[in-house]
Parts: C-alpha cells; structure tokens; sequence
C-alpha cells in the first residue's frame, strides 16, 4: 500500500513539473522579440500571411493572455504541439519518428557509462594508494574536462578518417538497405562511436562518484565490524563497502538523466544520429520554435520518467526508505 | 596458573609524524588470563582502545607498532599475515564496538549480518547457520528472534542493536572477546542490562574480557582485574577489589574521586520566592507528513508542571527520549511549545520581549559546537551584550572579565576557540552566558561530554558561581549522579512525563516510583563500593 | 597548516593554478598582443600552423589568424564562465540560506522550484533560452545562470539545515541576536567553503557549457570564442585537423586547471576531509 501510494504521490509530482514546463514554453514564447505567431511560425512561415493568421486564430493571439494560456496548456494535454511550418510535418510526428533512434543512443551509452564508470571507480578505490588507482582517476578526469562535442570529432577523425575503423556518421549504411540481423549489426557499428562518446564524459563522473562514495562507506564503523569478523576483504568491499557506495550511485544517476540528454543533442549533431537532439539542432538553425519547444517538452518528459525510475530503484535499494511509514 | 590467554609485552605503539606525541601507546607489559575480565581504563587521548586495535590487527591509518609482541595463545598477533589474522578474527578473538547505531550495515537484515561470522570461516550449512542465528539472538535475550532475524538495523534501538553486536561476537565462542566502551551510547537501565548480559555469558563460557572503559563506575562492576591508563602508559593496574578500595596513584585517586558520588547536598527549606513556573506545557514533533504519506506525532512534553525558586538548583534527569532537553529548549525560548503556560518572575514567557529573554540563558552540551569556530572569544561572549544595546568597547571589556570570572586567562579573549581544550570551551559558554547577566540559568547535558576529572571542575565552577551571583539553576542531566552533587531539588521525567520529584536527598535515600528505583540501581557501581569513596565535591 | 600550505601539498592543483594564471595571462594579454578584431581575415585561409612566420597556429577557413582566435577567446570564456558563475551564486546563495534558515513552507516552496529547475534538462533549457532571446553574451551568461544556480540553492541550503541547529547559532539566538546578524555573520562564514569549492568547479562547467553553445551556432556573434572556432571547423575536420584539435585543448586545458584547483581548494578548506582521501 505505501508503494502504491509513493507511485501515486510521484504520478502527481511528475504531471505538476510537465505542467510547469508548458507553462515556461508559453511565457518564452512571448519572450521571444516580435509576433509571437511569427515566432510560432519560424522565419520563413512568416512569409505566408495565411499561416499567420491561422495561428492567431488558433491560440487566440487577439484574446488576453490567461485565456491564451489555457489554450496553450489545453492543446499539450490533448498532445497538440502543433505544426512545423518548416518541415510541413506536426511536430508531435517529427518528433516520435526520431525518438527511438534517442532512446537507443542514450540508453547504449547510459549503460556502457555506468558499468565502466562503476567498474573503474571500485578499482579506483580499492588501488587508492597505488599508482594504477591515480591513473584512473586522471584518465576520469580528462574526459570530465573535455567538451563532448570535441570529443567526437577526435573520435570521428582518428577511428574513421586516419583509421577508417567505424563509419563517420549516419544510423545506417545508405543505400546499403540491409535486412534483418545484417540491419542490426549495420546499426550496432554505426552505434559504437556515438554511444560510445556519449558515455565517456559520464563514465568519468560515475568513476569519480563511485571511488569517493566507495572511500566513504570504507571509513563506516560497520566496515569495522565486518573485519572483525574476520570477512575476506573482497567479500567486505562487495558485501558491506559497494552496497552502500551504490546509494549516491542512484541519485547521482538520476541527476544526470537532463546532462545525458543535453549531451545528445551534441553528439547526435556531430555523428549525424537521426535522434531528437540531431532534431533539436536542425530546428535551431531554422529557428523553428514551435518544432524546438516541443522537443524541450519530450527532452524533460524523458528526464522526468528516468527519475521516477531511478526513485523506485532507489526505494528498492534501501530498505530504510521502504519501511518508513 | 597456567599460561595466560593474552600477554602483551613492551608494546609501543607509534603515532604518524607530526601527531602531539610520538607513542599512542609505549611500554605496555600486561596479562589477561582465560576467564577473566580485564578493563582498561583511562580518559580520552590515553591510548587504552589502542592495544584492542592491534590485538584486532586494526590499528588506524598511520599507527604502527615500534615494538613488543602481543602474543595470543602463544601467537604473536603483530607478526602474523592479514590472511592468518583474519582466521583468528571472529573465530577466537570477537569484538565489539562503542556505537551500535552504525556499526551494523543499514542494508543488510541482522540474521544475515550474524550468519556472515559463520561463512567467513566455513563453518556449517546454510540452514544450521539460520537455526544458529536464531539460538544466539535468543541467547543475547531479544524477544521474538525470528522477526529480529528478518529485521533490517534501523527498525532496532540502541540496546537492542548493542545486543546484536554481542550475538555476532560470540558466535563462533571466541577465547577473548574485546569490548571497546560497549555501553557508553547507551542509556543508563540499558548499559546495566547490557553488562549484565556480558558479565552473564563470560561466566557461562569461561570467556577472557578486554573491557575498554572510562568509567570507573563500569569498572567496578564487571572488572576482575584493572589496568588504568593515561597518555599512552600504564599508570596502576591490579585487581579491582584492590585497586578500588586503595589506589596507590594520586591519578587513579583523582579519577575514582572525581566520581561524583551518594554524597549529598544538605537538604535546604523550600524557596519563598517563586522564579520560574510551567504549568501545562505540552509539545508534540511531528514529522514525513506530505500529500500521501502520514504523519508520525511524538509527543516530547505532556502536561509538564513545575516551579523553580530564586536561588534554587533543580535537577531535570531522564534517559533518551525523555522530553529533558525539550523541555529546558521552551523554557529558554528555542522552541515554542503547543499548550500550557510559563511565567518567570511574574511576567508572560510567550512571545517574551528582548529584556526577558536576556534573563534566561543556557549552557550547551557540545563544547565543540558551541563556540562559532570563526568568531573570536571575546567577541563571542561580547556579540549578546552587543545586541542588547551596549557599546562594543565596553562589552568586550566585561568580556574579559568574565573570562577571569570562569577561571581562564583574560587574554584568550583575542583567541579562536579551536585553540581551547573542551573544559576551557566549556568554561568558554558559560561566561558568554553569564554575559547578559542573567537570573536563571539552563544547563542541558553541561559537563556530559567532558572526562570526569574535567566534569568535576566545571561543576564546582557552577556551585560557586551560583552562590557568588545568585543565580538559579535548571540541570539537565542523564546522569543520576551529576545530578545528585549539585541539585537541590530532582524531577525524574520518562517519556514526555514527570515520574517523580522532590528533594535529591528524598529521591536517592527513599525513591517512590518503580522507574526511579530502577534508574538508581542502574548507576554503575553502586552497590559495589565505588561511590563510598566518592568525597564531597559540592557544597 | 597554512590555506597556501595545504593547497601546495596537492601537486594536481598547483599544476592547475599555473595553467590558469597562463591562461588569465593570455586572456588579458589579448587586446595587447593582437590589438585588431579576431574576425579579420589577415592571410590566405587554410595555412598550417608554422607554415608561416607571425601566424604560429595557421589561419581559419576564412584566413583569420588562429592564435588571435584564441587570445580573444581566451578572455571571452573566462569572462562568460566567471560572470555566469556569480549570477549564479547570487541566485542559489540567497534562496539556499532562506530556505535553510527559515524552514518551513519557506522551505518548501523555494525547494519545489528549485527541483523543478533541476528537472529540467539543462543544456536543453539553455539552447531554447539563448535561442529565443537571441544570441549574445548577456543572453548566453543568463542562460548558464538560470541551468546552474539549482546546485548552489540545495548546497548552501543543507549547510544552513545544520549549521542553524549548530549551539552557537542557537547561544547567538539567545543572546538576542536578530535573523540577519544570525544568517550573515553567524552561519554564512561557516557555509562558504563548500559553495567555494562548488563555484571553482562550476566555472569550468559554465565554461564547457558556453562553448557547448558556440559550438551550436549559439554564441555572440560579435565575440570571438572557442566553441565557435571548434564549430567553424567541423566541415573542414578532414583538411585542417588543426583547427579543430587547437582549441580543444585549450577548453581541456583550462577546464582541467578549474578543476585541479577546486579539488585543491577542497583539501585546504576541509582539511579533515583531505586526510581521509589520501
């Protein structure tokens, strides 16, 4: 029953924060300089006084601003998000064509981020006082310094361009029109440099986050009571040392899930992944606000329900949060 | 007698450069014999858990031994690998630790945490391991062992996790079992059950016990032999009968004396004048709260009534939990109680004026953190005078006044208090207390964080304080004993409530109540001839 | 110890402060050493770098000298990274130590807004601020103070939970000491090492995330930076790696150095905490 009541209480919390986000599109919308139906329309929709007319006909640009509010706020909740006068598609449609293509970019990347970001951490902790531990954590700190764009184009350039290893950019081979597991590995090679990029810079604050909450949790009395166990220090560092560590694991996660997005769009540019962020930047360059406001909602959509995900395995992880009623 | 379980021979332990000394310990030479129970006793900074770190091969970062052997069974612990120590660990040498709220892992549910001993040596199947489990939790006397055994730490109290701590130690009924201020987080009825509980299964088990302590009031309850301790030497060791009755040091004297003892103040005819009235007060904490989650109500004051007269000492003492500190928090005006009223001197304490607060102040518990460690002392002291209206200059000079009013150098007032030892710190709060001369003053756990020899001290310096400015006095104590030396008067307060009051002398010869009578047997040492030593201290 | 002392004992972070004093030099030198505007094209595009001399790192695609570039750059992203920092500080300080100090629904409504702006993506709330106001440096600072105060607020926020609690701030109470001298004199000096530490640490983010925007096509367009020069470069990556590679490593670098002297900082402001990590 408190579960069901917790997942209730974050439903409600996660509909106030979309809620809250409308409500920031609509008020920069009008923040933006000029009409805003101009600014709906994109710089070129501007020409066709038609169009124009449309929109201040439809968020009732002539009706007080409260009033064009709930028009606006009514229009998301029915999943309107209106129509791309650039890319002559709704936008709601551009945007879930390319959303698989995010998922399969972040997720890959997520995962590879956290399991070598883990892995490097523990083995980071646990050589402290060694040199190969410092290593790591210079290695971590390199890429935490790096600006992910340029990572990948140093990707691009030594793995495809010198080296010719990985494609350069694309989902899939052109033209190529593979079926089947053939389809899947043409998709997997194009994947490994993208994801791979994406993951480094969050490999690098997972490794730092692990080897500080792991050297943390090693200093606790209960460390104390294992040894005096007589526990083998590697069932001590598994058993007692990560368990713990992972708390501040999943939060920190969690934090990340908007950097994992804003990330994206960065790489997805470089690499050419046809994914929302490759979206975002091609609505960018043709001011295309309507198209970029609505990607800003799926971008914080995505961001919100990764979080409820992490606050239930969070809840799962540690009994005290669970038990308390 | 045959060989003894653990000798230690000229142990020196050394200390990383740099520290203030360069042994945490030198020069140990001591024995512990099979069935014995041993403590070692000392204020803080003697090195007396030093020797149990070793023995565990647990010696803190940058602590290493310089020299000695620390044979155990024959075995010189400090030669042999990790890997052969680990063996010894747990199997034939079992420790426990002073604070039983972390040291057992959150995460993990206590049957598993007890079952770990048996599986870090190999020993018996799962299922004997659970039937194990279940037999120990039983023995170390937790009801319903089955739900403990499925129970995560926190769902646990204090005690009852001090008792999980012993169940793991002895599971594999180790030869020695080390136990490091086992009972010092604890409160008083549940450190007497506690020691009960050790004493009881060293008998049955024939155990030896090195019993890591600073109160010599454990001491002679449990001790066999003791060893006491200071600056990283032995300064007397011998049998506790012995040792307790006659101590040949003057150190070990001044520790057994400084106990604050049953001598108790003369008994005074009541106050005529009224200082202080509560009637009434009730406060209730609640906490979570929120759209789904329910809120949980501890109610910390429940209809608390009292009177304290000008010039009186009265004595509020009660274990956790009790509502004592809560209660000196309102009267002080730190928080805001739900019902009742208080009035002092005659005047409204709700919503009091800036004149009235300033006669009501308090002393803290922490010396640590009751001085802002970016403020200067004088300035300290000087910033309440300053915020009442009076000029800087002047206020700094009657810092420093008062500073030689506490007994301290007039000039530390140019000092950070990180500078000052806890007693100095201690001294440090009161006269910033004394400050905006106030009329009553609220002491909460004052001298609990001090060793005893320095607890002595400020007590008296509170005694002589109170006679030369004429102040009266709320003690709040968890300490029968502190309380006994300088109140006049005692409220014995349980769980939000008042059990019992009356005058000291009436509450300690002839208590009324079942849980007074129980928090007096439950004074360490007691009964064991430790508090007929005890001089008076007080007047 | 000494600051200087325990700062000195991690050689990472004097590393890090040399590289930064370079870089403030370079940033400063800037209008010196190349007086004319970064954009102008100087000489033929495309040259190497020490293929002509006065043009040590080559020219651009458009024949603007690369190290003026850099200079001007230099002094743009630590100017960017610096404001953007304070802006942020003078948000997340004042509304932590409110919602800290006072509690309740205070507490509350300020901690609600302050987990929604954390919610939000903030790269992407960053990319549709400077968007729709429209490139600029007054632009660009705002947008990388509003996606980066929420950190500052929770920080000094849970400093101000417990130091308030602290028995000094509860003897200064007491002693009749009103809220501000209470917040400003008593708990904020004692909160400030942290919110130090964290400010080094955010400029070298707000730095990254500055050039992230050029990079995007984001960035003022009247000031020279070194995400546009990396952006500019991007189509040309095959012919003129240089360009590229040049100011990247100049963002690593400096970024790094922020990053070496916050971690320095942090050994020195908390010493106790310094020893557990080594």
């Amino acid at each position: 029953m408190p579960y069901v009541s917790f997942i209730l209480g974050r439903l409600v919390k996660a509909a106030l924060v979309l809620l809250a986000i409308v409500v920031l599109n609509f008020f920069l919308i009008h923040m933006a300089p000029g009409d805003p139906a101009a600014v709906m329309a994109g710089e070129a929709g501007a020409t066709d006084q038609q169009f124009l007319d449309d929109l201040r006909e439809r968020f009732g640009l002539d009706q007080p601003l409260p009033v064009q509010l709930w028009r606006y706020v009514s229009g998301v909740a029915t999943l309107d998000f209106g129509y791309s006068y650039r890319q002559q598609m709704p936008v709601l449609e551009l945007i879930l064509d390319r959303l698989p293509a995010t998922l399969l970019l972040t997720g890959t990347a997520f995962v590879i981020s956290l399991a070598l970001g883990v892995s490097a951490g523990v083995l980071a902790a646990m050589r402290a006082k060694h040199p190969s531990g410092s290593l790591i954590m210079v290695v971590a700190l390199l890429f935490y310094a790096t600006p992910l764009y340029w990572v990948a184009m140093m990707a691009v350039l030594v793995f495809s361009v010198l080296l010719g290893w990985l494609p350069a950019y694309g989902y899939s081979t052109v033209g190529a029109d593979y079926q089947g597991l053939a389809h899947v590995g043409d998709v997997a090679l194009h994947l490994i440099l993208p994801a791979t990029t994406l993951g480094l810079f969050f490999m690098a604050v997972y490794t730092r986050m692990t080897r500080a909450s792991m050297l943390n949790a090693g200093q606790q009395d209960f460390v104390k009571t294992a040894r005096a166990k007589g526990l083998a220090p590697g069932v001590i560092q598994r058993r007692h040392v990560l368990r713990n560590a992972v708390l501040p694991i999943i939060t920190l996660a969690g934090l990340q899930a908007g950097q994992m997005v804003g990330g994206a769009v960065l790489t997805e540019t470089v690499f050419a992944w046809p994914g929302i962020g490759r979206l975002m930047y091609e609505a960018l360059m043709q001011r295309d606000y309507n198209l970029l406001l609505g990607i800003f909602f799926f971008c914080a959509l995505l961001v919100i329900v990764f979080n409820m995900l992490t606050d239930l395995i969070y809840r799962l992880a540690d009994p005290r949060i669970k038990e308390a009623r | 007698m045959s060989n003894p379980l653990l000798r230690i021979e000229r142990l020196a332990l050394a200390l990383p450069e740099g520290a203030d000394r360069l042994y945490a310990a030198e020069n140990l030479n001591y024995e512990l014999n099979r069935g014995e129970i041993l403590c070692v006793v000392g204020e803080s900074g003697s090195g007396k858990s030093m020797t149990a770190n070793a023995v565990m091969g647990q010696l803190p970062p940058g602590v290493r031994a310089a020299e000695g052997r620390v044979l155990f069974d024959g075995i010189d612990l400090l030669r042999l690998s990790e890997p052969e120590h680990r063996k010894l660990r747990g199997r034939r040498i079992g420790m426990i630790f002073q604070e039983p709220m972390t040291a057992l892992n959150p995460l993990m549910r206590i049957g598993e945490q007890i079952a770990e001993v048996f599986e870090a040596h190999g020993l018996l199947t799962t299922r004997q391991r659970q039937a194990r489990v279940i037999e120990l939790i039983d023995e170390v006397g937790l009801p319903d062992p089955r739900s403990i055994a499925r129970a995560y730490p926190f769902e646990l109290s204090g005690g009852q996790r001090q008792r999980v701590m012993i169940a793991m130690a002895l599971a594999l009924e180790p030869e020695l079992l080390i136990a490091d201020e086992p009972t010092t987080a604890l409160d008083v009825t549940t450190q007497a059950q506690i020691l009960r509980l050790i004493k009881a299964l060293q008998a049955r088990r024939g155990m030896a016990v090195m019993f890591i302590t600073h109160d010599f009031g454990v001491v002679a309850e449990i001790a066999d032999r003791v060893c006491v301790m200071r600056h990283g030497r032995i300064v007397e060791m011998g049998t506790a009968e012995a040792l307790l009755a006659a101590p040949q040091e003057a150190y070990t004297r001044a520790l057994i004396d400084a106990i604050p003892g049953d001598a108790l103040p003369p008994e005074r005819e009541a106050r005529e004048e009224v200082l202080l009235s509560v009637e009434g007060l009730s406060k209730v904490y609640r906490s979570g709260g929120g759209w789904f989650k329910p809120k949980r109500e501890v109610a910390a004051l429940n209809d608390i009534s009292l009177t304290l007269g000008r010039g009186e000492t009265l004595g509020i003492v009660g274990e956790s939990g009790s509502g004592k500190s809560t209660l000196g928090r309102c009267i002080v005006g730190l928080e805001r109680p739900d019902a009742g009223v208080m009035q002092f001197a005659g005047a409204p304490l709700e919503n009091r004026s800036a004149a009235l607060r300033r006669r009501i102040q308090m002393v803290f518990q922490d010396p640590y953190a009751s001085l802002n460690p970016r403020i200067r002392i004088g300035m300290a002291i000087a910033q309440g005078p300053i915020a009442n209206g009076v000029a800087k200059a002047e206020a700094l000079a009657q810092a420093r006044t008062l500073l030689a009013t506490v007994g301290l150098d007039e000039a530390v007032a140019e000092r950070y208090p990180h500078e000052f030892s806890g007693g100095q710190r201690q001294r440090i709060g009161i006269a910033r207390a004394l400050a905006l001369a106030p009329e009553l003053i609220v002491a909460d756990e004052a001298v609990s964080a001090l060793d005893v020899s320095i607890q002595a001290q400020v007590l008296e310096l509170f005694v002589r304080l109170k006679r030369e400015l004429n102040l009266s006095l709320l003690f709040i104590t968890h300490d029968l004993r502190v309380a006994a030396q300088i109140c006049d008067r005692l409220i014995v307060m349980r769980k939000g409530l008042i059990v019992e009051q009356g005058s000291a002398q009436r509450i300690f010869t002839a208590p009324r109540e079942a849980y007074t009578k129980e928090l007096l047997a439950a004074i360490p040492g007691r009964d064991r001839g430790v508090s007929h030593l005890a001089t008076v201290t007080a007047g | 110890m000494s600051f200087f002392a325990r700062f000195a004992q991690n050689r990472g972070a004097l590393f890090g402060l040399l590289i930064l004093v370079m870089v403030v030099a370079l940033a400063l030198l800037a209008p010196l050493l190349y007086p004319e505007s970064p954009w102008r094209m100087v000489q033929r595009p495309f040259l190497a770098p020490g293929e002509l001399s006065g043009f040590p790192l080559g020219t651009d695609t458009m024949g603007r000298d690369v190290a003026a570039g850099l200079a001007h750059g230099a002094w743009v992203s630590l100017l960017i990274g610096l404001i953007s920092t304070l802006v942020a500080l003078a948000i997340g300080v004042p509304l932590g130590a409110l919602a800290g100090y006072f509690g309740g629904w205070i507490d509350d409504a300020l901690m609600r807004i302050t987990e929604l702006f954390q919610t939000i993506p903030s790269f992407a709330l960053a990319i549709v601020l400077v968007a729709i106001m429209s490139p600029s440096v007054g632009s660009v600072v705002a947008a990388i103070s509003i996606v980066s105060w929420p950190p500052v607020a929770r920080l000094v926020r849970g400093e101000f939970l417990s130091l308030k609690q602290r028995e000094y701030v509860e003897a200064a109470r007491l002693a009749g000491l009103g809220h501000w001298d209470l917040i400003v004199r008593q708990i904020l000096p004692n909160a400030l090492s942290p919110v130090i530490v964290l400010a080094s640490l955010m400029i070298a983010t707000a730095i990254l995330l500055e050039s992230s925007l050029s990079f995007l096509g984001l960035g003022d367009p009247d000031v020279m930076s070194w995400g546009y020069m990396i952006g500019a470069a991007r189509t040309v990556m095959r012919q003129a790696w240089w360009l590229s590679v040049i100011p990247g490593v100049m963002i690593l670098l400096t970024v790094l150095a922020l990053n070496l002297v916050g971690e320095g900082l942090d050994d020195a402001l908390n010493p106790q905490l310094a020893r557990q990590r080594h």
